[in-house]
């Protein structure tokens, strides 16, 4: 929700609303705002943007800009994108940084793609790193590292192609990834339990890390049964609309069709709120603990201990005169 | 003697040819060969009424009113599915050049068949993706080297994730990019259309790409069973046309352009194969002669070898 935007009136009531958060998080980042990155990424198409500004509930990313016929042909080469954004959820300020990548998988060659993310992804972790080990720190060090990496997956009906497939292998260790479904309202009710189960298997044939709802503390039985359920509805199914109908003096999402109208905000229509509260209010510290705890973590050793691929190829110039290798 | 004018019947009866051409085309029946050219997923299969697992082409009988029409289906799996697609339109360029060849071969048979099995692509449906805003670079690439030789229908599957306004806007624009492109599209304007079938090209024009949704169940809506998909949030009946352009599509291809896809695959399409083979092998067999006058080396491999001549055609994309 915008900053200052008062009572929610577009999202349904949460269900969830009785998972607390430690009250200290509250008061500390009551005034700074608590820093959010999540990287979009999926091919043009699939409603990354319509996710973000729907996310927002505001025009965060502009339309096209390219609208003449001559570019339809030239390849852009990926790009990434940042925008800020000031949310509160539920009285808590986020700075919400999200970090889309227009151009992925768009050209006939995108081997290059999953390259560049995944030196993204690690340069963020080195610019840590370098920190860390520097002898003065700066205290307003500002954190880049990406907390969450949503990638929307096509809606075939059939399985994860092998760009999915290949890209969630390759980033799995560098990010917590939630894979998505994007433009879902095209599959039936069906079909779309079905592909679900199919993506999820994919994901384990291929030894795919994507983030699923760890339990991190086992007392806790309703946030045991909250993950186990959130892990039961990967991949989130969404449908993002950026189109406001007055509906009895209530606004609402829709898309509509001739054939019916759906609703971006009716969890039988589509997935989004249940993945929005995730993001910004149910898993925000979660997400933000494992890239941490375990993500960071884990690249730092690797680094450090001397691991000659990551050193080779992505030991940045701030890294190594920090550690004075 | 004389034949007085009034012994001389005026009515002859050639107006009958065309019901004798009619009755011999029928009891012919029509071989219509189409390739469908997509990623997967994209919802080709569903346009075809009859399941199928098989990569081979896949024949199904139709027959309306006495007209048989031998519908023969080839999918292209695995097209433009891979993170690099480089190159992926090649093994399609060349199941379309092959059966142009498999024909030539046949043609050229000193004890040729009375009637040529005709098994050349008479029209390729290409699926663009809904998502996109127009043509992606995949899709340009591919359709400049498919309207070089074949019919190309260009079909948004799955259409049903659009809604109304984009499906206009977005046929606007893959209008535009193609004009941009100079890709040729059938129908073809020619000089020789009589009116009616400018009207009914330019309306055909006006749809492309046609926007689709197929289905291969049967539903029951309010007692009576369609051909369509329940969504959450209604039903769409692949047969209704506000819903989907199906109807245009199937009567564009089956009825009102059925001989045209055919005629202007033989007069144009193989024709133009034929005489770029004929004069590769005329240049070939004038270098060999050259050479051997000579007593010099070989000429250098021609681009298409002479094993047209005794080509298989492949089964298999």
């Amino acid at each position: 929700m915008k900053e200052g935007s008062g009572e929610d009136q577009n999202v349904a009531p949460s269900m969830y609303s009785h998972v607390s958060r430690p009250s200290s998080h509250r008061n500390k980042n009551a005034r700074k705002g608590l820093p959010f990155n999540v990287m979009l990424v999926g091919e043009s198409g699939l409603g990354r943007k319509t996710f973000l500004n729907t996310l927002c509930e505001s025009t965060v990313i502009t339309g096209s800009e390219v609208t003449n016929a001559e570019q339809a042909h030239i390849a852009e080469p990926m790009q990434f994108k940042n925008y800020t954004v000031e949310m509160d959820e539920d009285g808590m300020k986020i700075i919400l940084n999200i970090i889309d990548t227009p151009g992925f998988g768009d050209g006939i060659d995108n081997e290059q793609c999953f390259m560049q993310i995944q030196e993204y992804l690690e340069l963020q972790f080195d610019n840590v790193l370098a920190e860390e080990n520097r002898i003065k720190r700066n205290t307003k060090f500002n954190d880049s590292r990406i907390h969450a990496l949503l990638y929307f997956i096509s809606p075939t009906g059939h399985s994860l192609r092998e760009i999915d497939i290949e890209l969630m292998k390759r980033l799995g260790s560098r990010a917590n990834i939630i894979p998505v479904i994007g433009r879902s309202d095209s599959l039936t009710p069906r079909e779309l339990v079905l592909f679900k189960q199919r993506v999820m298997s994919d994901i384990v044939t291929h030894s795919i890390s994507v983030f699923n709802f760890p339990d991190l503390d086992d007392e806790d039985e309703d946030a045991v049964e909250e993950n186990s359920e959130l892990r039961a509805m990967l991949p989130f199914a969404v449908v993002g609309c950026e189109e406001v109908i007055n509906e009895d003096g209530r606004p609402v999402r829709v898309r509509n069709y001739p054939w019916g109208v759906v609703q971006v905000d009716n969890d039988e229509h589509s997935d989004f709120d249940r993945l929005r509260y995730v993001l910004l209010n149910s898993h925000i510290s979660d997400l933000r603990d494992r890239t941490q705890n375990e993500l960071y973590e884990m690249y730092r050793t690797e680094k450090l201990s001397g691991n000659t691929s990551v050193l080779a190829n992505n030991t940045s110039q701030a890294v190594i005169s920090a550690i004075g290798a | 003697m004389s034949a007085p004018a009034n012994d001389v019947q005026d009515y002859v009866g050639f107006d009958t040819i065309t019901q004798q051409m009619e009755r011999k085309f029928l009891k012919r029946g029509f071989n219509l060969n189409v390739i469908l050219v997509g990623e997967s997923g994209m919802g080709k299969s569903t346009l075809v009424i009859r399941k199928t697992t098989e990569i081979a082409p896949v024949t199904q009988m139709l027959e309306e009113n006495g007209v048989r029409v031998k519908l023969t289906i080839v999918d292209t799996p695995g097209f433009g599915d891979q993170c690099n697609n480089e190159g992926c339109w090649v093994p399609v360029i060349k199941y379309i050049k092959d059966q142009h060849a498999a024909y030539l071969e046949r043609e050229l048979k000193p004890n040729r068949e009375r009637i040529i099995v005709d098994t050349r692509v008479h029209a390729c449906l290409y699926f663009l993706n809904p998502g996109s805003r127009g043509l992606r670079p995949l899709d340009v690439e591919v359709l400049k080297r498919l309207t070089e030789v074949t019919n190309v229908i260009p079909v948004i599957a799955k259409s049903d994730s659009m809604t109304i306004e984009e499906r206009t806007a977005f046929k606007r624009h893959i209008k535009e990019e193609l004009a941009f492109h100079r890709i040729m599209l059938f129908p073809y304007a020619s000089d020789d259309d009589a009116d009616d079938d400018r009207v009914l090209n330019a309306s055909i024009r006006e749809l492309i790409p046609f926007a689709v949704v197929g289905s291969e169940e049967v539903i029951e809506v309010e007692g009576k069973l369609i051909r369509g998909r329940r969504h959450g949030w209604g039903v769409i009946n692949i047969f209704d046309e506000t819903h989907s352009d199906f109807v245009h599509l199937r009567n564009f291809m089956l009825r009102t352009h059925l001989s045209d896809l055919i005629e202007v695959t033989s007069q144009r399409h193989y024709e133009q194969f034929r005489t770029s083979q004929l004069r590769q092998i005329k240049e070939l067999r004038a270098q060999q002669a050259a050479a051997a006058a000579s007593g010099g080396a070989p000429p250098a491999q021609p681009q298409v070898p002479l094993s047209v001549m005794q080509h298989q055609p492949m089964t298999q994309v």
